[in-house]
């Protein structure tokens, strides 16, 4: 299906470029002297690792680049790509207090990208394995809930062993994220730190296909589910699984595997979907070549889930949004390909009562003439889960207590997209972290008996 | 149009900014350039005998991302031969006989040298001229510079000889590095000179470079101290310049130097007692050119004063700088903050509390990002009782306006220090504040 317009490798490789590059040594040192110190700063409660920000940026300023990744990647090991791909508008950098005053806030994301990758480019390790207390935890999935959950229980001192089906660890990070910010092979060099901590990660691996629920049970103290979430959702509409239809993960991770010029889209694409990743999606089929890209959203501008900064990239890419419109059939064409898609207008009900209703407007289908249609409705759970003893769920998705990140079965702890719906990167860190705190408070009194006896 | 023009020791400057005798004004080329800048004088770099620099010369320090707040340099006096220089003068003198040209002076202690150098100078053209007694590295190891303006006798003795030849008025250049500059400007006043100029540079030493271990400036992995200028110096020169104003046995003209790089810095020092200012840093950080903003930013902040001439800003200050016995007890200030203005970065409170008088609370911040909605704005609160009226949390506040400090009627009577400890002796039943309560009158 080469329907789209070639672009040239190096077109291509222009239009990916990073979004938001690294600060240069000077740079960084300016935006660092506009960080006031504050005081129990809001950028630091604002962000869901609470990374000591203010510290962080001291710590550039100082030119203590090593101290500064240190500050940064003990409370978030991720902290190169949560620099990188955090909404940091509506985390620490729209908590900066310089918005107050109306001025631009510091470039917090950028300046902690700037300090990780001086370590990351150096391969200098700065965080340390606690003193091996003996457990061992086994965690599946390989995304940023689990690796970050994997370092930490490695600088608690336990064994971690990460299961993930992926042929390359980073899970959505590697997998999920457009291209533009952040390429897989940085992701996957960030893993590194958290191999270098002695993690072993083992990729390729399917639990309860090629290693059993029952033998890590056996073989572990605790088990941590990191598993995110499933496929993207159906539109159930009628044809919507024909020729040239896909989904928006799949397109997503074919930009950040197969090399951009191997990557399919029609000449005019259809995007289903009103959150940051149909967004994601958009943007990238402009980007490899697509002349024209409609946004289907049901909803209106501010039901839209995806962020300002998002919607704004998307517009000044030329995507064009139409709003209070839903999906009816995908119309194929004679060799049974999609060549348009019809659509229904909505008209929403009152807001007064949380997000708006919509209900299709009779009579008023129209169609858009488009080769190709990209499903951006977020992702089912997994069913996986529901193969684990005792373990529960409420709506699918795991329940916790949301200190220690404690499933229901006493054994299994869980964080990341499976427990919140899908949320940030640095969301899923958060909860990793937490697990582990949780994991070492469960498992350390035994630890302690295993001491005296 | 207010006058910026001033009689220095009875010679007309068509403004009170000149260039401090330095870099800037090594040579007739540059001083020509600085005149036709704006700038009213220009103190030559220092005559003597030639000699040898070395390499590198300067070392600076930074704050966050401003370059050059401290300029060090370990430079000497002129390394061009002593007629070349006086020739130049001429030069400068008949291509801009309107402008002052000072002829800054520097040779070995003995009397027949200093007649020798100060008639040449005189030959030349020169309008004043400066006796270099500050500079404190180099050629203070020779026994010139700061080795005679460290010791009293010699800085009167070596005025003395210049003054026996002199037929244009003599400015001392003091060092800052003694215990008591008025103490030195008054030998200069016993030995005859007509103004002093100061402050010279600090003996310094501006860093070690945290690699190879050398001081800097590094000369081939090693240093020497050097002196120390530029903005960060200023609030040290003012305070020297202001206590030779005050000095009730000098009262000579000042020519102040120090850190002075903008029309506010010169109006601070003529304020304090300085008839004309002097820079040098600032000149060879951006150039001549900022002379144009000096002029300009005097001459409107006299007219907004109300102002004919810079003669009326001399010394306008000097009354008011007390000794601290004599200030008011009884004056009472406190901090508001606007709620309005306030950011909430919380600077005020962990500075009043670490680092000052725990007069400010501010409640833990919750977690909170946009996502869950707009972030509640987080005043701290002075606690107005405790307040001690320090000023500190208005300092250290980012955001102008946000906190003042405001008057308190304490509904008591001025009382300082000093009129305490009398009230004291009249009343030693009487406990301190009982008398402050009760002010001046107490006793009587």
């Amino acid at each position: 299906m080469h329907t789209g317009p070639k672009l040239s490798p190096e077109q291509l490789e222009e239009n990916f470029a990073d979004i938001n590059p690294p600060l240069t040594p000077s740079l960084a040192l300016e935006a660092a002297s506009r960080c006031l110190f504050c005081y129990d700063a809001p950028c630091i409660k604002a962000c869901p690792t609470e990374i000591n920000i203010p510290q962080f940026i001291r710590q550039i300023l100082t030119q203590n680049l090593v101290g500064s990744a240190r500050t940064i990647l003990s409370a978030n090991v991720l902290g190169h790509s949560c620099g990188r791909v955090c909404p940091t508008s509506v985390l620490c950098e729209g908590a900066c207090v310089l918005n107050a005053e109306g001025k631009k806030p510091v470039e917090i994301g950028r300046l902690q990208r700037h300090a990780v990758d001086h370590v990351l480019d150096r391969r200098i390790p700065v965080l340390k394995a606690g003193k091996e207390n003996g457990q061992r935890v086994a965690l599946i999935g390989a995304g940023p809930a689990s690796l970050a959950c994997a370092a930490e229980l490695r600088r608690l001192g336990y064994a971690a062993v990460i299961f993930d089906s992926k042929l390359e660890p980073g899970g959505l990070n590697t997998y999920g994220i457009a291209a533009y910010k952040m390429r897989a092979a940085d992701a996957v060099r960030e893993t590194e730190i958290i191999r270098a901590l002695g993690v072993d990660i083992r990729n390729g691996i399917t639990v309860g296909r090629d290693v059993s629920l029952e033998q890590l049970e056996r073989e572990y103290n605790a088990i941590f589910l990191g598993v995110g979430l499933g496929e993207t959702e159906d539109l159930q509409i009628e044809a919507e699984n024909i020729r040239r239809c896909t989904d928006a993960l799949s397109f997503i991770e074919k930009t950040k595997t197969n090399g951009f010029d191997h990557v399919q889209v029609g000449k005019r694409v259809a995007v289903i979907g009103g959150g940051n990743t149909a967004i994601d999606v958009a943007t990238a089929a402009r980007r490899l070549g697509a002349e024209v890209v409609y946004m289907i959203y049901r909803r209106s501008r501010e039901e839209m889930s995806a962020f300002d900064y998002e919607y704004e990239l998307a517009q000044g890419d030329g995507v064009i949004f139409v709003w209070q419109a839903a999906p009816v059939r995908v119309v194929p064409d004679a060799r049974g390909r999609a060549q348009g898609l019809v659509c229904v207008k909505t008209e929403l009900g009152s807001p007064s009562s949380g997000r708006r209703s919509f209900r299709p407007i009779p009579g008023s289908e129209f169609t858009l003439d488009v080769d190709m249609v990209i499903r951006a409705l977020g992702q089912k759970k997994l069913a996986f889960l529901t193969n684990i003893p005792n373990l529960k769920l409420d709506g699918g998705k795991v329940v916790v207590n949301s200190e220690t990140m404690q499933t229901s079965n006493p054994k299994y702890f869980a964080g990341g997209d499976c427990v919140n719906g899908g949320g940030e990167v640095v969301d899923a860190v958060a909860h990793g972290m937490h697990a582990a705190r949780g994991i070492h408070a469960a498992l350390a009194p035994q630890q302690r008996g295993m001491v005296h006896a | 149009m207010p006058d910026l023009s001033i009689y220095f020791c009875g010679v007309h400057s068509p403004n009170p900014f000149w260039l401090a005798s330095g870099p800037p004004t090594n040579t007739a080329y540059q001083v020509m350039k600085a005149f036709d800048a704006g700038w009213g004088g220009a103190v030559w770099k220092t005559i003597g005998d030639p000699i040898i620099n070395t390499a590198s010369r300067y070392g600076s320090i930074d704050y966050k991302h401003e370059r050059m707040i401290g300029l060090n340099n370990i430079e000497l006096i002129s390394d061009r031969p002593i007629e070349t220089n006086f020739r130049e003068i001429s030069e400068v003198k008949k291509r801009f006989p309107k402008n002052t040209v000072v002829a800054s002076l520097m040779v070995e202690s003995k009397r027949e040298t200093w007649h020798d150098i100060m008639r040449r100078a005189q030959d030349s053209g020169a309008d004043l001229v400066e006796l270099n007694f500050g500079c404190p590295h180099g050629m203070s190891e020779r026994g010139m510079g700061a080795a005679v303006g460290q010791v009293p006798e010699y800085t009167t003795m070596i005025t003395m000889w210049v003054k026996e030849v002199a037929t244009i008025p003599v400015i001392v250049k003091l060092t800052p590095n003694v215990t008591d500059v008025a103490h030195m400007a008054h030998a200069a006043r016993q030995g005859g000179a007509d103004a002093v100029s100061l402050v010279n540079t600090f003996n310094s030493l501006v860093g070690v470079d945290l690699d190879s271990y050398a001081p800097r400036p590094d000369v081939g992995g090693y240093g020497s101290h050097g002196g120390y200028c530029g903005p960060s110096i200023k609030p040290i020169a003012l305070h020297m310049v202001s206590s030779v104003a005050k000095h009730p046995k000098v009262k000579i003209p000042i020519s102040g130097i120090g850190g002075i790089g903008n029309w506010q810095d010169a109006a601070e020092f003529i304020l304090l007692g300085a008839t004309s200012v002097q820079v040098c840093t600032a000149a060879m950080h951006y150039g001549f050119r900022i002379v144009q903003d000096m002029i300009d930013g005097l001459s409107q902040y006299l007219e907004d004063k109300g102002l004919n001439s810079v003669m009326e800003l001399v010394g306008k200050s000097v009354e008011r700088i007390r000794d601290w016995g004599d200030l008011d007890l009884n004056y009472k200030i406190v901090a508001r903050i606007d709620p309005k203005l306030c950011i909430g970065c919380n600077l005020c409170y962990i500075a009043c509390e670490d680092g000052a008088h725990q007069c400010i609370t501010a409640a833990e911040r919750p977690r909170n990002d946009l996502r869950d909605g707009e972030i509640p704005k987080h005043v701290p609160r002075i606690l107005e009782d405790e307040c001690v009226g320090c000023n500190l949390c208005a300092l250290v506040c980012p955001v102008p306006g946000c906190i003042t400090m405001e008057q308190i009627d304490v509904g008591r009577p001025s009382m300082s220090w000093r009129q305490l400890q009398e009230a004291r002796g009249r009343n030693p039943q009487c406990s301190m504040q009982d008398l402050l309560t009760r002010g001046t009158a107490a006793g009587d």
